[in-house]
Formats: C-alpha cells, sequence, structure tokens
C-alpha cells in the first residue's frame, strides 16, 4: 500500500501528504525506526504539510532534517502547515528595507 | 556505454546537427526567424539583449552568443545582425570561428533592409546545412556527454522523486567519465550550507556561497519579499511554502558527486565532472545558460507541467506528479513513481532516465522537439535597460 504522507527525516517537524487528506483522519507514519500517530485537524491536499508536533511561534520548521522557515503562529500537531503559518526567512527584502 | 553523435572539427560530439542561426540583438530576431523558417536544418536563436544596456550585460550577452556558436550540436553558424547594436557582431563571429566550424555574417543595415539580409542570409545557411548533412552519426562513449538539468513549475513531488531521480542520471554520467551542469542560483537559498559541503575545494565552497548571497541581494534591494516570485505562485499551490523548502527538493537534481567549479553565466566548463553555473531559476535564462555551458542533453524535472525545450539540444521531461503525468502526455517523457526515503526505486529510476538520455543523445526526439516548442529563450541581464 502507498503511504498516505511521508516524513524525511526522522528530525522533521512537518510530513508531505502523498494523497489528498481529510481532517479528523489518523494517520500511522514512520519516522526512521518509530511509529507516529497523527490526527489530522484540518485538510491537507497533496504535496502539501502538515505538523507533527507542536511548534512555537517564532521556531523553526524543519523539512529534509532541515530548516525550511520559521513558524508565524503557534502551531498543534496534525495542522496544515503552509504560507498562512510558515515564513520564509531568506529573500526578505520587505524587512530588510531594499537597497539604502 | 555510448551514444551516436556528430563528431565536430574541434573533437566535440553533438548530439544534433544544426546550422545555428544566432540574431545578434532583438532588432534582428525577425530576420533570424524568416531565415529558420527557409532553411531545413537550421536552428534560431532569438532573444531580448545585445542593445542599450551597461557594459556587464554587454559582455555576458557576448560571452553567452559565442559560447552558444560553439555548441557542439551546431555544425555551422549564421550571425544575423541589425548592425548599429551595442554588442560587437563581428567579435562574436570571430569568438564562434575559434571552435573550427564555418561561421558566416548578415548585417541588416548593410546589406539593404530585412528582405535582402533574408535572402542573402537563407543562401548562406542552405549551402552550410547542404554540408552538415553529409555527416554521418558515430558511436562516441557517454563520457563525451554534457549533462545539463533543471527543475521547473516544480511542486512537492520535484524534490521527492523527479529531482533525485535527475540526481541519481547525473551521479551515473560522472562515475563514467562524463560531466554534469546545473544551476539556478536563486533554488539554492535556504540550502547553500549542503552543497558548500560537497565543493571539491575550499575556494568553490566559497564561491557557491557567494553567489547565492549575490543572487539573493539583487532580490533584497528591491525591497520586498521575495515570495511569490520565488517560490512562484504555482510552486506554492504545490505546496512549496518557502525558498529554503523549494532549494532543498531542487538541489538534489545536481546528484552527490563533489563540485568542481563555480562558472559565471555563459562560460563554457573546463574539464569533466559537476559544475555549477550561475543563473537565476527562470526558463528562458537558465536553458539558454546550459545551452552556453554545452549541455548535449538537458533533463528537465517538473512538478506542475512546463511544456519548453530550447531550438537545438534534446530537452527531457519527467514528472513524479502522476497527475501531471495522465493531464499533460504531450510534454512528459518519463514519469517516475513517488519514492519513499528508502530510495530503492530512486536509484532504478536513475538508470531508467539514463537509457533515456542517451536514446535522446544517439537522436530520439524528446516530446518538445516533436511539437517544436521552446523557441523564445533569452539571455540572463543584471542591470537596467536604458
Amino acid at each position: 500500500m502507498i503511504q498516505k504522507a511521508v516524513i524525511l527525516s526522522p528530525r522533521d517537524n512537518v510530513a508531505t501528504a502523498l494523497a489528498d487528506l481529510k481532517a479528523g483522519e489518523t494517520l500511522k507514519l514512520k519516522a526512521g525506526d518509530q511509529t507516529l500517530d497523527i490526527k489530522l485537524n484540518a485538510a491537507v491536499p497533496f504535496g502539501h504539510k502538515f505538523s507533527l508536533a507542536d511548534i512555537k511561534l517564532g521556531s523553526p520548521v524543519i523539512k529534509y532534517g532541515e530548516v525550511i522557515g520559521t513558524a508565524t503562529a503557534e502551531i498543534k500537531p496534525g495542522s496544515y502547515v503552509h504560507v498562512h503559518n510558515l515564513a520564509s526567512a531568506r529573500g526578505r527584502g520587505d524587512l530588510t528595507g531594499g537597497k539604502k | 556505454m555510448s551514444f551516436l553523435g556528430f563528431p565536430r572539427q574541434n573533437g566535440a560530439v553533438g548530439t544534433r546537427n544544426y546550422i545555428g542561426v544566432i540574431s545578434t540583438v532583438s532588432c534582428a530576431n525577425d530576420v533570424a526567424w524568416w531565415i529558420w523558417q527557409k532553411v531545413k536544418g537550421s536552428a534560431p536563436f532569438l532573444h531580448g539583449q545585445g542593445c542599450c544596456q551597461t557594459k556587464p550585460d554587454i559582455d555576458i550577452a557576448t560571452r553567452t552568443l559565442t559560447s552558444l556558436g560553439w555548441h557542439p550540436n551546431l555544425a555551422g553558424v549564421l550571425v544575423v545582425s541589425l548592425g548599429c547594436e551595442s554588442l560587437s557582431a563581428d567579435n562574436i563571429a570571430q569568438g564562434i570561428a575559434k571552435s573550427g566550424k564555418p561561421v558566416e555574417k548578415v548585417v541588416i543595415q548593410k546589406i539593404g533592409g530585412a528582405t535582402a539580409a533574408v535572402a542573402e542570409g537563407s543562401r548562406l545557411a542552405k549551402a552550410m546545412a547542404a554540408e552538415a548533412a553529409k555527416l554521418k552519426r558515430q558511436e562516441f562513449p557517454d563520457s563525451e556527454l554534457v549533462l545539463g538539468v533543471k527543475c521547473g513549475a516544480s511542486d512537492t513531488t520535484s524534490g521527492l522523486s523527479a529531482n533525485p531521480t535527475a540526481g541519481a542520471a547525473c551521479d551515473i554520467l560522472i562515475d563514467n567519465g562524463g560531466t554534469c551542469v546545473f544551476g539556478e542560483t536563486t533554488e539554492f537559498i535556504g540550502a547553500e550550507h549542503i552543497l558548500a559541503r560537497r565543493a571539491a575545494t575550499p575556494r568553490v565552497a566559497e564561491k557557491i556561497r557567494d553567489i547565492v548571497a549575490r543572487m539573493e541581494k539583487r532580490a533584497t534591494d528591491m525591497g520586498f519579499d521575495m515570495r511569490g516570485g520565488q517560490p512562484t505562485a504555482g510552486n506554492i499551490a504545490g505546496g512549496l511554502s518557502t525558498i529554503e523548502e523549494k532549494s532543498l527538493g531542487a538541489i538534489v537534481k545536481g546528484g552527490t558527486r563533489p563540485i568542481k567549479e563555480v562558472y559565471e553565466y555563459g562560460e563554457r566548463p573546463q574539464g569533466q565532472g559537476l559544475f555549477i553555473i550561475d543563473t537565476p531559476g527562470r526558463e528562458p535564462e537558465f536553458l539558454t545558460g546550459l545551452a552556453a555551458a554545452g549541455a548535449q542533453v538537458i533533463v528537465f524535472t517538473t512538478g506542475i507541467g512546463a511544456p519548453q525545450g530550447f531550438p537545438f539540444i534534446p530537452v527531457l521531461k519527467i514528472t513524479g506528479n502522476p497527475n501531471t503525468y495522465q493531464h499533460l502526455p504531450e510534454h512528459i517523457d518519463l514519469f517516475v513513481e513517488l519514492a519513499d526515503k528508502a530510495g530503492s526505486g530512486i536509484a532504478q529510476a536513475g538508470e531508467r532516465l539514463y537509457q533515456e538520455i542517451l536514446a535522446a543523445a544517439s537522436g530520439k526526439p524528446t516530446k518538445a522537439e516533436k511539437i517544436n516548442y521552446g523557441n523564445f529563450p533569452n539571455i540572463f541581464t543584471i542591470g537596467p535597460v536604458m
């Protein structure tokens, strides 16, 4: 059977959906040697991400074992993670004010 | 392993056998286009640069057009010039001639207008095409191949299957003594530390970090969040939330071997192995950068489904998105299953892709070639148009 979601590194705090997932669905996921049960509190489209743990406001979101950005809200486990609660830390001319 | 290619005067090997009709400036594009339509066996290179720019951009365009003329898929080159452009068509023609291939030139303002230029240009190009048509494909080892790798219209599947598959094919080619070129510096942002660790020398590692900082600064100097431009709206709809996430999935398309050198846009890498060229991620500019680097085959991974090829290079499209593969069969050459992180499927997919690369190198037309998609490339610029 094809997994419905994948965790790419044991360090990750998000997983990637390999199918359109429904709110309320419980998923059994492999994270390294361990198995993780995650209940989704929102729908997650194919290819998009959901959280595996509590992610505090301002803390790093990790995929591929690497930082992919910063949480812009408190994120509960099983939440949809995308541009509404995850911001890039790079290429932010809006924060640095551009060329002086 | 081997492929069937066309031998060139300077020892390089072509996977196609065209006469290049290279426009030196946007104002000469129409004449180059008309000549291409009249001459069987020719391929156009049209672009939007060549004039009213500062020296760095004129230098990039000159270097790029010269390198394109050197491309082993071109048996001969016709340079089409307006006459008053900022860059020198003579320098470009002379630079290309150093490759040993026949080069001709037609100048619209000198010869008496577009109609006269098309007539004379077509005559010159037809004569070169008649000579080129006598060449036959011969067997060459795959170590003669320069493979270009690109991802475009990416989604989450790109980083999970198509890009690792391209990377596995790169590893095979490099282990066989060949060359791979990748780039898209914008899509190194957030992943440059991983690439720097793979640099062959500390100097190359430093250069990787430098080109990323330079590219990021160009974006941040504008005073806006890069998001929306990179990642694109389509990337975001496909599940990629940040440039860091896109980059981490993008860099795996270059495989796992040491990075031997970093080149400027338009330069031709020397020697064999894995190389980076400093380029933006956007297709029209990046594909030209790979062509200038001498890539005789390009692997182009896509998530959402990008149609572009290149006028004189086979461009193979691969996707890991099953919906895209079903929805866009006209554009996709190869589907690779979404692999789990155990990755055993990736090595097999890489071997399957490698066979497709050798077939394309030997003349099998790609989907983009069949429908002749990809005639509007461009050249990278860093400064203002004046």
